[in-house]
């Protein structure tokens, strides 16, 4: 049953660069009601200038993501009442990136690390070849599969404490995402993914804390992946000597 | 501020020292239960090869694998990058080994 007449203290970030502090709002209730739907009510009916990014809603396109109550979230998918404490609410701009304004994050440094980390495909043949089968259950194929349906939420970017504390280090999105490219039958040179992710930022920093699994959202395993990526670069270093 | 040679240089160093650890913890205990004097400890250590390389590639490990874990802690800590960080690294490693070569040799040479 709804109760109209209750109120949620909501603190949110607002500033822009490094300047700026929490500003109280008090949101009406609901009894269904995401995070993303409270911060669409302050800009909607309190404060038109908060700055925010959403697009889809429904745990698609990854771009709501914020720190709800100290931890990363997907906020359109996140249930107020899962994370409300003692009636109140902080919500503010990503962790380990800077700050556009207010609640939105510049992903820049994710994407560019995504980047640096060889995210693109680097095909084995040409449109004129025919099209390579790939077999569904090719142990390749399965473990690349675990990676894939990352949304670049930036989630475990935000949890992770080696982004934190090293900022070059590329992260446990671009990381699994070298992995699936390193597991991916259609990627040629795959000495070149792991020479790739084996530089001074590269998976050899990770500290296996486990944030990154902890809080993706799509219940991925970025620490198995860079795991692999460990033991892949391990064994090409016995093997070139280098 | 790991690259995969520290990070093998770290992980080799640290295979190396594990079982020389448990060796060490095997050699106090039975110094300890059979209760040799420093004399009696020293009468066998001295002179021989063998101890020395036991400890000796100890002190080697310790001094590779200690001075890469401080590396990647004040680069975390500080944000210490580039020459300075390398200069650190390799202040540690060369320290541990002089201060551990020492310890070696005075128990291993008579």
């Amino acid at each position: 049953m709804s109760d109209r007449s209750k109120l949620l203290e909501v603190s949110v970030w607002r500033g822009t660069g490094d300047e700026g502090a929490y500003e109280t709002f008090q949101v009406p209730a609901r009894d269904n009601q995401t995070v993303l739907d409270v911060v669409s009510w302050i800009q909607q009916s309190a404060d038109p200038s908060l700055t925010y990014r959403y697009a889809c809603r429904v745990g698609m396109c990854g771009s709501c993501a914020m720190m709800v109550n100290g931890v990363p979230r997907w906020t359109c998918r996140t249930h107020v009442k899962r994370v409300l404490r003692d009636g109140a609410l902080q919500v503010g701009p990503l962790r380990n990136l800077p700050v556009i304004k207010d609640l939105a994050a510049d992903m820049d440094p994710f994407f560019d690390k995504w980047i640096r980390a060889g995210g693109v495909h680097r095909p084995s043949r040409s449109r004129n070849d025919p099209i390579q089968q790939v077999p569904p259950d090719d142990p390749g194929r399965v473990e690349a599969n675990k990676g894939i349906e990352c949304i670049n939420c930036s989630v475990c970017y935000a949890a992770c404490d080696t982004v934190a504390g090293n900022p070059d280090y590329l992260g446990p999105a671009a990381l699994q995402r070298a992995w699936t490219l390193y597991n991916d039958a259609k990627v040629e040179d795959r000495q070149a993914v792991l020479d790739s992710v084996s530089g001074a930022g590269g998976c050899h920093n990770c500290h296996s804390q486990g944030s990154c699994t902890r809080f993706c959202p799509n219940e991925l395993d970025p620490l198995s992946a860079i795991a692999g990526l460990k033991r892949a670069s391990a064994r090409s270093f016995f093997r070139r000597g280098e | 501020m790991l690259n995969i040679r520290l990070y093998m240089a770290q992980r080799l160093s640290a295979m190396v020292m594990a079982p020389l650890v448990l060796g060490h913890i095997a050699v106090m205990i039975y110094a300890v239960q059979g209760g040799l004097s420093t004399a009696e400890i020293l009468g066998r250590t001295q002179g021989s090869v063998w101890w020395f390389l036991f400890y000796g590639s100890f002190v080697l490990a310790v001094s590779v694998h200690a001075a890469i874990g401080l590396r990647v802690i004040l680069h975390e800590m500080t944000g210490l990058r580039g020459r300075w960080l390398e200069v650190f690294t390799c202040g540690i490693g060369v320290l541990l080994l002089i201060m551990g070569a020492r310890a070696v040799l005075a128990v291993t040479f008579a």
